[in-house]
């Protein structure tokens, strides 16, 4: 079921033999795409390493009305087909913008929607994490005279760190693949990210392309889930 | 502590509702707007044409083949993962993980690959008048790649948790492994198989990358839902796509709140 499928798209992007499937993956428009989606995707889990953090910070520490709608909010992203994603975006940031914010088909609007699509990952590392950190150790910094950004650097930021990762990974693995969120919004050329730039070679007949370029993210995929494995054992090694 | 001044955290709190609101609720929220921009009966023309219906109905199908395929398979997969020691076991555990990390587009080309006419079974196949891709087993297929992990990674900490101990029992009062699956195992790991059961069906019910690969979206023919909407929007028919859009997300909502319920009951128990 997952295997067969995947060694055919190995076997498919070799087929022209190593010197092709290089010509593939070093070919302009191919290397202009992979460059794209990875410092789009690096931009993106800059952005969400910071905002999750905070918005778990806000989530767990913070107490307003309304904080459960917010929480709620948050897995959105998750459960919104990615269409849809794609649709609400360029109906707030396209060319009939209402708030008069033209994005579609620039750079920023692939970032927008990959932050879109990933948001739920760190924060939802993190959260966990966040709600289970002993507040007394802060308390007792606090009163021997560390400042508050001190304890956040030496006391809450490395109980935070395996979490934090382990969503950062996830989220980069989600931004690199990601496809659907960009259909509407980014499908242009100069905007052409590596999965689009696949389903653009499919279409053209080029199978050994596309298998290239998939090779090349497929790789990519499986070197986030051994990052991801390595971060949870050091997690847990953490812990104890 | 840090960040107790009240400034400080009004500054905080109001940077993240700032941003969640831009990023998700305006966006979200306007395509209520638009979709009822010009009232409710183009709404209500686009839900009642054959195309509309037709992919509601090859949605809906695909959960029902997808999503009990993949609670079968998660629940036993969990089982084998957590219960027993094998070679090859770390290799399987990676396996499952890997629909979750790979670009659905890349999904979609490897199935095009073995089942296509092109692909390695595509003789085969056509031979025994099978067609696979360009119609609903191609998509019945992608989405039961796409949502494999689910069922089985919230099965999973949940076996682990319950441990081994009221099944021996059962097992000693002499219960078939059977009946201790059906009334001690299963039981005790509903909650974990409900919220998997509900993220695959969401997860099945909105795929588009994989689909619209293996589905050659041939009008009335293999389209679902999600792959109505972009082109609804390329002709300019932006309330058919902000309807199709907003039934989706109707669907998602359900399958959210339906998410939020699971939760809270797992934690209690």
């Amino acid at each position: 079921m997952v295997l067969l499928p995947i060694s055919a798209v190995v076997a498919k992007s070799t087929s022209g033999g190593m010197g092709n499937f290089w010509d593939q993956v070093t070919s302009p428009p191919a290397v202009a795409a992979l460059k794209l989606t990875v410092i789009c995707s690096l931009i993106v889990v800059a952005i969400n390493a910071v905002m999750g953090t905070l918005i778990a910070w806000v989530l767990v520490r913070d107490d307003f009305r309304g904080k459960s709608m917010v929480n709620a909010v948050i897995d959105l992203p998750f459960a919104l087909p990615t269409i849809v994603a794609s649709l609400v975006l360029i109906a707030l940031y396209g060319n009939t913008s209402p708030i008069g914010i033209h994005l579609a088909f620039t750079k920023p609007a692939v970032v927008l929607a990959l932050c879109f699509v990933t948001l739920p990952f760190v924060v939802r590392a993190v959260q966990p994490v966040l709600l289970e950190l002993d507040r007394e150790v802060e308390e007792a910094a606090a009163s021997l005279g560390a400042s508050g950004p001190t304890i956040f650097r030496r006391i809450i930021f490395p109980s935070l760190l395996p979490g934090l990762l382990s969503g950062v990974a996830l989220a980069f693995a989600r931004a690199l693949g990601e496809y659907g969120s960009l259909v509407l919004i980014a499908g242009a050329l100069n905007t052409q990210v590596a999965s689009v730039f696949i389903r653009t070679q499919v279409e053209n007949g080029n199978y050994a392309g596309a298998s290239a370029i998939s090779v090349v993210l497929l790789a990519a995929s499986l070197v986030m889930l051994t990052c991801l494995t390595m971060v949870q054992r050091w997690g847990s090694k953490h812990d104890r | 502590m840090i960040a107790s001044g009240t400034a400080s955290r009004f500054t905080l709190r109001g940077i993240v509702l700032l941003y969640l609101g831009f990023l998700v609720l305006a966006p979200v929220g306007l395509i209520f707007y638009r979709t009822f921009e010009h009232g409710l009966g183009p709404v209500i023309d686009t839900i009642t044409t054959h195309n509309f219906l037709h992919a509601l109905y090859v949605s809906l199908l695909t959960v029902a083949i997808a999503v009990p395929l993949n609670t079968i398979f998660g629940v036993a997969g969990a089982l084998i993962l957590v219960r027993q020691e094998f070679r090859g076991k770390a290799l399987l555990n990676a396996v499952i993980d890997l629909p979750f990390v790979l670009s659905p587009i890349v999904i979609g080309l490897s199935l095009f690959l073995v089942y296509s006419q092109i692909g390695w079974f595509g003789d085969w196949l056509d031979r025994h008048g099978i067609q696979v891709i360009f119609s609903t087993p191609g998509i019945v297929l992608a989405c039961i790649f796409v949502s494999l992990p689910f069922v089985v990674r919230e099965v999973m900490p949940v076996l682990r948790e319950v441990g081994t101990e009221q099944e021996e029992a059962a097992s000693t009062l002499g219960a078939s492994s059977w009946q201790t699956f059906w009334r001690i195992t299963l039981p005790s790991i509903r909650w974990g198989v409900g919220y998997g059961v509900v993220i695959s069906t969401a997860r099945v019910l909105g795929e588009f990358g994989a689909v619209t690969i293996v589905s050659g979206s041939i009008l009335g023919g293999t389209q679902t839902l999600p792959l109505l909407v972009p082109p609804f929007y390329e002709k300019f028919d932006f309330t058919a796509a902000y309807t199709t859009a907003l039934v989706l997300a109707l669907l998602a909502l359900t399958a959210l709140f339906a998410m939020n319920r699971f939760k809270p009951k797992e934690g209690a128990r």
